[in-house]
């Protein structure tokens, strides 16, 4: 059953995947002042919301294992934060190529760009930290404490810097520019595509995070009858 | 009245259950000594029973209430398999501590007492750091009976212990039971432990294979349990 | 009840415990914290490591750039935030690994004092250390660079106990956090410093003023409430928190 649901999502993200390439390559024309690069904000900005979302349902899930000690629940956090990090990675990645072109830098302290490799490094902390622990029980309480810790931080993070310096352009879609509405409805559809996609890589990883447990306490049970 | 119990305690390493539906129940003023290999479960248990722990499913209660309970950690006194002094501290710095930690009403003078019960006193200004293994040992006793607790949790308490210690150790544990003290303890030495025991359960992978009363063929052959019971 | 003979304190813990349980709390943490200080004390072993680290890239600095006026006006703030830091997490990884070696934490988790207590007081004991470091290296700091820190002092020292609370408790918290971890001392550092640089940065940019012998303008002085407003978060949040990190 679930890998029927799987596939089928996986062929869903694929084929809107298609179609929102080919929209975006073959249909939409250059933009005015930026030409042909500005297209990557179609995965640029749908890759740092898919993140955030991320952490908003890892955050949700750890508070849950913290509660009923279910863990499905952890298998949840930890899987969400992987891909979510995937698509934060992915977020400063473009950001930093569409820098490059128009900015002529790779990379700048703005507060955005800032924030972002923050979020992504407490994030990175917190999936080392799970590495480190060897007994399933703790490193699924020590990790979802420290998710929640993370979690706070991260309007901390975003909002302290923006004080400190802004220079990132302001959102096209939703920070009152005037944008063409065929874009608009690509972004939208490429959202979904990317967040179709997101879904799956969480569903697939979920699978191996319970194979493991099934994994680890078999060899429990192995050491425990030797 | 029950003094210790457990209802249905499973405590998890992931998905595998490392203690299974444990029941005991140890009435107040007997010994209860849990007995089995290593890794059956028994530090595990005692950890869950003293509050250092929170089982996975199941309850564990002291006196009826929650062993987290603050009123009720007063009342267990725990000896583990550290001793739990600290080492840059002097003997009689590390009894005060705890006296105070415990809000007893004068803890220099309980401290000076358990020091002299357990023939410390002489050094009790000497850093534990510089201590012999029999004297840390001794400490650990003195740190663990110094609140005057009514419930005894021991892991493995006999293990390391020089003679000296054993007798003292267990001249202690006589008279905390003569005055209505509980007492569970964990061990491998089955000589020394059956002698106080009033009680012996037996943990086998996790569960409890045999609970009772402690019997005449048990003290006078401590293999009898394990021959009788199995050991699977 | 059975207790034994010279128990007779017994009865009246309960008592005093469910009175005064915030009052008792509150002196349990100074117990701890005076527990801690002087076993610290003795050893000197987490401070003298973090002062000697503190001092070696106070002079480090020397190297990095040009040690003239100009450049310390500009940057002076951060580099004393990164000395903070840095030496601070050395005393912090000492924190809760000092209660490892003969199973102390058990029987700190056994007395009847309620974890967040136990935080406060550990919480509290790293905050001394911490600071008398900074101020240590805030003094080398101006001898070297030739800073005359002192001209603000007070305010200066209001930044720099909200900084070193900030840091004393993400610390203490992931000090318990990371107790029973491999690669303890490894750990600890990846986990804090992202964590505290909101913290860090507040503090930089009011310390650089400061040290400069300015008075806070009202720009930089918004930093005071986002340092207050990240202290009280997190220490609440620790608070809250602790339980569930040393109780399994």
């Amino acid at each position: 059953m679930r890998e029927k649901v799987i596939y089928a999502l996986g062929v869903a993200a694929a084929l809107l995947l298609a179609r929102n390439l080919y929209s975006i390559f073959m249909v939409l024309p250059d933009e005015a002042s930026q030409g042909m690069i500005y297209r990557i904000i179609f995965f640029h900005v749908p890759a740092a919301i898919t993140a955030m979302l991320g952490a908003f349902v890892a955050a949700f899930a750890s508070i849950m294992f913290l509660v009923t000690k279910n863990f499905r629940y952890d298998s949840v956090a930890v899987s969400v934060t992987e891909v979510g990090l995937a698509f934060l990675a992915a977020n400063l990645v473009t950001g930093s190529i569409w820098g490059r072109i128009i900015w002529g830098i790779w990379w700048t302290w703005d507060a955005r760009l800032t924030s972002a490799l923050v979020c992504w490094l407490l994030y990175a902390g917190y999936l080392m930290l799970r590495h480190a622990i060897e007994e399933p029980t703790a490193r699924a309480r020590i990790a979802a404490v420290f998710n929640i810790f993370a979690f706070a931080d991260v309007p901390i993070v975003i909002f302290s810097i923006k004080w400190w310096r802004t220079q990132h352009p302001q959102p096209v879609f939703w920070g009152g520019g005037s944008i063409d509405p065929a874009m608009k409805s690509t972004a939208v559809l490429n959202l979904v595509a990317l967040m179709l996609l997101a879904a799956v890589l969480v569903l697939i990883r979920l699978r191996q995070e319970e194979v493991q447990r099934e994994i680890d306490s078999l060899r429990r049970y192995a050491h425990a009858v030797v | 009245m029950t003094a210790v119990a457990a209802e249905g305690v499973w405590k998890f390493y992931g998905d595998f259950p490392a203690l299974r539906d444990i029941v005991l129940e140890t009435e107040a003023g007997s010994c209860l000594a849990l007995i089995g290999r290593n890794g059956a479960g028994k530090t595990t248990l005692l950890r869950i029973l003293a509050g250092f722990n929170r089982p996975g499913r199941g309850r564990v209660s002291i006196f009826g209430k929650e062993p987290r309970d603050t009123a009720t950690r007063a009342r267990i006194g725990f000896i583990g398999h550290g001793i739990s002094v600290y080492d840059e501290l002097s003997a009689f710095e590390n009894l005060c501590l705890f006296g105070r930690l415990y809000n007893l009403a004068d803890p220099a003078k309980a401290a000076l007492e358990w020091l002299a019960r357990t023939g410390l006193e002489r050094v009790k200004d000497g850093l534990v750091r510089e201590f012999s293994r029999g004297m840390r040992q001794r400490l650990a006793v003195a740190r663990a009976f110094l609140h005057g607790p009514s419930v005894l949790l021991l892991d493995e308490p006999f293990t390391a212990l020089d003679d000296r210690a054993i007798a003292m150790l267990q001249t202690l544990l006589r008279d905390a039971l003569a005055t209505g003290c509980t007492i569970v303890m964990s061990t491998h030495q089955l000589r020394e432990a059956l002698e106080l025991a009033t009680h012996v359960a037996l943990l086998n992978r996790g569960r409890v294979v045999f609970h009772g009363e402690r019997t005449a063929e048990m003290a006078a052959d401590p293999g009898y349990v394990y021959a009788r019971y199995g050991e699977g | 009840m059975g207790a034994l003979a010279t128990s007779r304190d017994a009865p009246a813990t309960g008592r005093a415990a469910a009175a005064g349980g915030f009052v008792a709390g509150m002196r349990q943490s100074l117990f701890v914290a005076a527990k801690d200080l002087r076993a610290e004390i003795r050893t000197k072993e987490a401070i003298n490591a973090s002062l000697a680290f503190a001092v070696v890239i106070l002079l480090l600095f020397s190297f990095a750039f040009d040690p003239s006026e100009d450049q310390l006006r500009v940057l002076s703030g951060g580099l004393l935030w990164i000395v903070f830091a840095f030496a601070g997490t050395l005393v912090l990884n000492r924190s809760f690994a000092r209660e490892l070696p003969n199973d102390c934490l058990d029987a700190l988790v056994a007395a009847p004092v309620p974890c967040s207590a136990l935080f406060l007081g550990k919480a509290l004991a790293n905050f001394v250390l911490v600071l008398a470091v900074e101020l240590v290296s805030l003094l080398v700091f101006g001898i070297f660079y030739n800073v005359r820190w002192y001209l603000q002092f007070w305010p200066l020292l209001l930044v720099l106990v909200l900084g070193t609370w900030g840091l004393t408790v993400i610390g203490t918290i992931f000090s318990a956090l990371t107790v029973n971890i491999r690669l303890r001392e490894l750990m600890l550092p990846l986990l804090v410093y992202p964590m505290l640089i909101p913290a860090l940065m507040a503090a930089m940019q009011l310390s650089t003023q400061l040290v400069n012998g300015q008075p806070l303008s009202a720009d930089v002085a918004v930093w005071l409430k986002m340092l207050v407003g990240f202290d009280v978060i997190y220490t609440a949040l620790s608070l809250v928190l602790v339980d569930t990190v040393l109780v399994g």
